[in-house]
């Protein structure tokens, strides 16, 4: 039982483990994959990357829903009579072996034409012949060798997708147009009344009035645009003298060449334009392959198995599911409805909900909640409310998921700008002032040359390259946020409040203790050889940590459910279960989770499961606690209350029993008393208060798979660095007004040669990009020098 | 001195070409994924390889 690590998954091979062609596989699933492989030629999957696989999982009947014409239809991305192209997100995506054997599937069925992997978010988009195969087949196909791919309920609702890239576009047309005016400038810069410049500089000049248009038109225009909302909702946001400063740009430009007066600014005009499209694009670094917006539609399946009246079952689309439906779910899928269960051993796993991992067991009559997965075989359930109208689903119709967060937020930037704006618009108009007494000619060119120098193109360029690179660096670090702003909004909170279960617990370790007379080496054999038998998930988890014994096979075994078992070997008789069960009477207050267990009827004790908190979860607890307000709020019982109240400062509060709603209003309570609050959840049942506070932090074990609508992703093995996230946030913010007051030294040289009357274009054209690039460069150093910090 | 219209002339065209190139590229979704290509391209070995065996 040494060590043995999988050929295909790399697990270790505890259990079993099955040899072929000298490699070991650590169950039947991996060892299939392989055959399908080296059938097919195409073992090298394994070279790229040491055992780079999935285990295939069992998913009989779990795409039925894909013979549905209507459903295929929505799924599909491009459908004529012989071909048909679709889009599948695959989780398991990871490495260059996947890659490699997607785009190989033409290899393992004839019928699909090509297959093209989108590493960065996860996709695979195949092209296959529909007459000769179907979807359905596709799906199973890639689900054979490991690479099941996630169809939600969202992909139904979705439809086709439009990927926005007028940025890049935008970009493009700023950068060619900067470019090619720069070399038609250029002479200009230094020979004014040279022979040739004289006879041509008007073909010169109106190209780079061509060149400037579609930037001032197009790669300019959200400016003006958010210049123009600003103005309307009364804030004089950043874009307002970046706006003004392009339009004075171009009109001035444009009346000097008309005139005959000068070269222009066109230089600098596109040279600007570029620079902030450039930091833009900078900072919408975005992380294709996680979603920020998910809500349930994304945890749901397509449709379910409807059972009709005379034994006939029917594949039936999930909004389709009235009340007094009967529902039949299989090994692994989800309920997506309220209902009551009416046949079969439920075992509910609520994991996605609550973030608790131990299974729940179910007996008939007993009303399950939406959104639980069956861990065992087939139930027959009846539907008591539709999708939208069930207990978990209603949560989404809270107003906490409409509004938006970003829009009411004030960035630093927004702030600065205001002051900014109102300060270049006084100087320039008492510069103009000036010169209207002093020389009148003039006045017009110093106004318009004030606001050229003072367009803030350095202050606009400094908040998009700290975030963006603080963005990239927490990204890194395995904290992925939703954009730029949340950086702002961190930094800003004093509340950190968290979600017990899941949270500060983890869902993969339970620590169990035993507590009672000390058992003897065959009352130890008997309860593990007992415990064999059963597949209750206590029993399960207490089987694994109860030391390896003796193996036999019980004599009598009675297994009821919902209490617990029964056995005896030689005489000996053995009850594990719930204390009502083993003890025969009722039990008084008890919160923790726990399995009882007598010899002869003589009570013996009990194995109570703890979940085992997160390694460093004290540290981040005392190290926030210096700086913030500190809250949990379960959705459990106060089983764990004395634990906690011992270990945390007494400034932390603690609420139990909290229904997801519960959750939200006390956060939407505490903001309305001036509170700025991060949540850190996990679960569905943490939807709610992730989208009302400020920032709403989701702890996800698998970033690849599930997380709730949040603003933030943290990657669970980094929640003992919140506290320096946090910290780093605070740090960004400072880094930008640092770069405020440099740029604003730029200003002030610029400002003296505007105002004097005497700004050239080429003072411009100097001035602008060497402003921009110094405080790129400050920014990166210095953002850089601040994720050195972070572990 | 004519000759300068037709070098701008050219030098433009030539600008144009290549921008006319982007914005080809960025339609057909070269810059969706700036990832895989970079792996894929070194798979064609490998195939070889295999073919061998």
């Amino acid at each position: 039982m040494e060590n043995i690590q999988c050929f295909h998954c790399g697990d270790s091979c505890e259990k079993e483990t099955i040899t072929i062609d000298k490699k070991s596989f650590c169950c039947n699933g991996c060892k299939t994959v392989y055959e399908i492989f080296s059938e097919n030629n195409l073992t090298c999957y394994y070279d790229f990357q040491h055992n780079p696989g999935a285990i295939p999982l069992e998913i009989k009947g779990k795409y039925d829903f894909l013979n549905e014409e209507k459903i295929v239809e929505k799924l599909l991305e491009f459908n004529d009579e012989k071909t048909q192209i679709i889009t599948l997100f695959i989780p398991h995506i990871h490495c260059s072996s996947c890659i490699w054997v997607l785009e190989n599937l033409h290899k393992l069925q004839t019928n699909i034409s090509s297959s093209i992997v989108n590493f960065p978010k996860k996709t695979v988009r195949i092209t296959f012949n529909s007459s000769k195969t179907t979807l359905q087949e596709v799906v199973l196909l890639l689900s054979s060798i490991g690479y099941e791919p996630y169809i939600s309920l969202e992909d139904y609702e979705g439809g086709k997708k439009n990927i926005d890239r007028s940025l890049l576009y935008k970009l493009g047309i700023a950068g060619f147009a900067f470019g090619n005016v720069m070399f038609l400038s250029f002479p200009e810069y230094f020979e004014v009344s040279e022979f040739w410049l004289e006879q041509y500089k008007n073909i010169f000049r109106w190209l780079m009035f061509a060149f400037s248009l579609p930037v001032v038109f197009y790669a300019g225009q959200d400016y003006f645009i958010s210049a123009y909302k600003g103005i309307r909702s009364k804030i004089l946001n950043i874009d307002v003298p970046i706006a003004l400063g392009i339009s004075v740009l171009f009109i001035r430009s444009s009346v000097e060449i008309i005139f005959n007066l000068g070269t222009g600014f066109f230089d600098s005009l596109t040279g600007l334009i570029f620079f902030l499209l450039l930091g833009k694009y900078f900072q919408q670094r975005t992380y294709n392959f996680l979603s920020f917006e998910r809500d349930y539609k994304s945890y749901f399946p397509i449709a379910v198995t409807r059972i009709l009246s005379e034994n006939k079952e029917e594949t039936v689309q999930i909004y389709e599911v009235k009340k007094g439906d009967r529902l039949l779910i299989r090994h692994q899928e989800l309920i997506p409805v309220d209902a009551i269960l009416i046949n079969g051993k439920a075992q509910i796993d609520y994991s996605f909900v609550t973030g608790e991992s131990v299974a729940v067991e179910k007996k008939s009559g007993d009303k399950l909640f939406a959104g639980g997965k069956q861990l065992s075989d087939i139930l027959e359930i009846e539907v008591l409310a539709s999708v939208s109208q069930s207990y978990l689903t209603q949560l989404w119709s809270n107003d906490a998921f409409q509004k938006d967060k970003n829009s009411s937020f004030k960035t630093v930037t927004d702030n600065i700008s205001k002051h900014f704006t109102i300060f270049v618009l006084t100087v320039s108009s008492l510069s103009t002032f000036f010169w209207l007494f002093f020389d009148a000619s003039k006045a017009l060119n110093v106004f318009t040359a004030v606001l050229i120098i003072a367009c803030p193109c350095a202050i606009a360029l400094a908040a998009p390259f700290t975030l963006g690179n603080i963005l990239r660096i927490f990204g890194k670090k395995k904290f992925y946020l939703k954009n730029a702003t949340v950086i702002e909004q961190l930094a800003s909170i004093d509340m950190v409040i968290f979600d017990k279960t899941g949270t500060i617990t983890t869902s993969k370790n339970n620590t169990i203790n035993y507590e009672g007379f000390e058992l003897s080496k065959s009352e130890m054999a008997l309860l593990k050889n007992s415990l064999r038998g059963s597949n209750h998930p206590l029993s399960r988890m207490l089987y694994e940590s109860v030391e390896e014994v003796e193996k036999f096979k019980v004599d009598d075994f009675k297994e009821f459910v919902g209490k617990g078992i029964e056995t005896s070997y030689q005489h000996k008789k053995a009850k594990i279960g719930s204390y009502s069960f083993v003890k025969n009477e009722i039990e008084k207050h008890s919160f923790d989770t726990s399995v009882h267990i007598s010899f002869d009827d003589d009570y013996k004790g009990k194995f109570s499961f703890k979940n085992k908190y997160r390694e460093g979860f004290l540290e981040v607890f005392s190290n926030l606690d210096k700086h913030y307000r500190l809250a949990i709020l379960s959705g459990d019982n106060k089983g764990e209350e004395n634990y906690l109240k011992e270990k945390l400062s007494s400034n932390t509060q603690l609420l139990f029993d909290q229904k997801p709603v519960d959750k939200l209003n006390y956060i939407a309570k505490l903001q309305e008393s001036g509170h700025k609050i991060a949540m850190i959840g996990d679960g569905l049942n943490d939807a709610g208060a992730l989208a009302q506070s400020d920032v709403g932090i989701s702890l996800s074990e698998n970033i690849n798979t599930f997380s709730t609508a949040c603003d933030a992703i943290l990657d669970a093995t980094k929640f003992n660095q919140i506290a320096s996230y946090i910290h780093a946030s605070k740090k960004a913010i400072q880094i930008i007004k640092y770069a405020f007051l440099f740029s604003l030294l730029y200003n002030v040289v610029g400002l003296y040669f505007a105002i004097t009357g005497q700004l050239m274009p080429i003072i411009a054209a100097i001035l602008m990009p060497l402003s921009s690039i110094s405080i790129v460069v400050f920014t990166t150093i210095s953002t850089n020098l601040i994720g050195k910090k972070l572990a | 001195m004519s000759v300068i219209y037709l070098l701008l002339a050219l030098s433009i065209l030539v600008a144009i070409i290549f921008f006319i190139a982007f914005i080809i590229s960025v339609k057909k979704g070269q810059f969706d994924d700036s990832y895989t290509p970079s792996v894929r391209m070194l798979f064609e070995d490998e195939l070889v390889n295999d073919n061998k065996d």
